[in-house]
């Protein structure tokens, strides 16, 4: 999996430290928003065309491209999918989550 | 003054008979606004009226911007606000009601836009005449409120205003009485520009949105973060006081008129006090040069600035008195006037035993006249300590 950019934990000790308005003080690579998912795209790599639509289209920036072949990020998916809608190949399932 | 006079004639004149909503243009106009974006709405109307004529005749060098709404007004400020430019709107009434979602966005976001708001009733029914509770119902909003009681202190205040706002980022609301001052023509001493130059410097915010540094502005603050945000913020709504006096001095030194928090009426001695905010300060003072006349020793002190609240001179004003009648151009419903519970809070444990009358009147746009604070007067002269929680002045029985 391609690395996400790093980002260090923003936490204040003192309200001297919070800026004066509210910028830039938290990341969102904090809030795995893959816990929320209750399906999950699977990728039959066999029929994909490598078109890269997926990658475009995902809202949450969950699907990258590696060595030329989708992967998804399951940290961060929600299980929209606007990805298996999307795909011309239709070669993206969204199967049951199991936790 | 940048280029001719527009509309009022030329020359170099400084003086001008101006309506109160041409104040709050000129006020805009002297201090440089860079963008203006607003919705017209009686009786408002005339406040973008002249701006947008300034801004096509290049007499004010500002961007205009159209909008379909308020909301999309007080949006159009907020963003420009945020690159870094002085930002001016004007709306009244349901207007603001309808920005109120982005006036919690504005003073969130420590952006200092100054608006103009002309007092307005709500509806239903539909009224375009004045009272107060359009912009005491933003009470809690995070803006800095001026009341303003005539045509000369509107447009010193806007000016004032933008100086305050900036150096504390917090947004301010410069407010007038519908038609008794927003359509009424006084005389106006209109500043130089170089001396507004000189008093207000160009905007140069701290931080600012920009491609060459990138930040992301109110996203998502966890509760780790957003309490200290709302600290601070109150914090330096404690400081606006203090500024206020400070920035009105300084005006007094340059343009010969003090902007303060209050305008205390021959309070000093009074036995009396009528405690008023806006127009109906003046129409007060009529009533206590006349009071004083038939030997009630009455004074007026009007409130200018409702948030932050002056809690330290009212008291100071006010205890010295035997009586004191707050008078109400608006009301929260289940409660009392909104001054008179403010002048409560502000007296409750330092000053014991003085008697506080609450009076409602005038709501919707009826006249307020000297012989309403003679009433007002008479009556609380008549009683030792109020026997209602609100005296209603006028109202038809």
């Amino acid at each position: 999996m391609k690395k996400r950019k790093q980002a260090n934990k923003i936490i204040f000790h003192s309200e001297k430290e919070v800026p004066l308005m509210p910028m830039s003080i938290g990341s969102m690579l904090f809030n795995k928003t893959g816990a929320w998912r209750n399906i999950r795209p699977a990728i039959e790599l066999e029929k994909c065309i490598q078109c890269g639509i997926c990658w475009k289209f995902c809202p949450d920036v969950a699907i990258f491209i590696e060595k030329e072949w989708p992967v998804v990020d399951y940290d961060y998916c929600k299980g929209c999918g606007i990805c298996a809608e999307e795909c011309p190949a239709k070669c993206i399932a969204m199967v049951e989550e199991v936790k | 003054m940048p280029g001719e006079m527009y509309r009022h004639g030329g020359g170099s004149e400084m003086k001008k008979v101006i309506m109160g909503n041409h104040a709050l243009s000129y006020g805009a106009m002297l201090s440089r606004t860079q963008v203006i974006a607003a919705y017209p709405i009686t009786p408002q109307t005339q406040v973008v009226e002249l701006l947008s004529e300034m801004c096509a005749s290049k007499t004010l060098d500002a961007k205009f911007i159209k909008v379909e709404s308020e909301h999309s007004a007080m949006a159009a400020c907020l963003g420009a606000s945020l690159a870094g430019a002085r930002t001016f709107t004007a709306t009244s009434s349901q207007g603001l009601a309808l920005m109120h979602e982005l006036l919690h966005w504005a003073s969130g976001g420590r952006l200092p836009v100054v608006m103009g708001n002309i007092n307005r009733a709500m509806a239903p029914g539909w009224s375009i005449w004045s009272d107060q509770n359009d912009s005491l119902s933003q009470r809690d909003t995070g803006w800095i409120q001026f009341y303003c009681a005539s045509n000369q202190e509107v447009l010193d205040t806007v000016i004032q205003a933008f100086k305050v706002s900036e150096n504390l980022y917090i947004p301010s609301i410069v407010v007038l009485d519908a038609f008794t001052l927003s359509h009424t023509y006084e005389v106006v001493d209109i500043p130089e520009q170089d001396k507004v130059d000189e008093y207000l410097p160009a905007y140069r915010p701290q931080i600012r949105l920009t491609p060459s540094e990138p930040h992301a502005f109110g996203g998502l603050t966890s509760p780790e973060h957003y309490f200290e945000l709302r600290y601070k913020l109150q914090k330096d709504m404690e400081k606006v006081g203090a500024l206020i006096e400070e920035t009105g001095k300084e005006y007094e030194k340059m343009f010969g008129r003090y902007l303060g928090l209050v305008e205390d009426y021959l309070c000093v001695d009074a036995d009396l006090i009528l405690v008023t905010s806006g127009t109906m300060g003046f129409t007060a003072r009529v009533a206590v040069d006349e009071l004083r006349k038939e030997g009630i020793k009455a004074g007026n002190l009007r409130i200018k600035v409702f948030r932050p609240f002056p809690f330290e001179l009212v008291r100071n004003i006010l205890k010295k008195a035997q009586k004191v009648a707050v008078v109400d151009r608006n009301i929260s419903y289940g409660h009392h006037g909104i001054f008179f519970q403010e002048v409560k809070s502000a007296l409750y444990g330092h000053v014991d035993g003085l008697p506080l009358f609450g009076f409602i009147t005038g709501l919707g746009g009826r006249d307020i006249t000297p012989s309403t604070f003679k009433e007002i007067a008479l009556y609380t002269l008549s009683k030792n300590k109020p026997e209602e929680e609100i005296v209603w002045i006028g109202v038809k029985r």
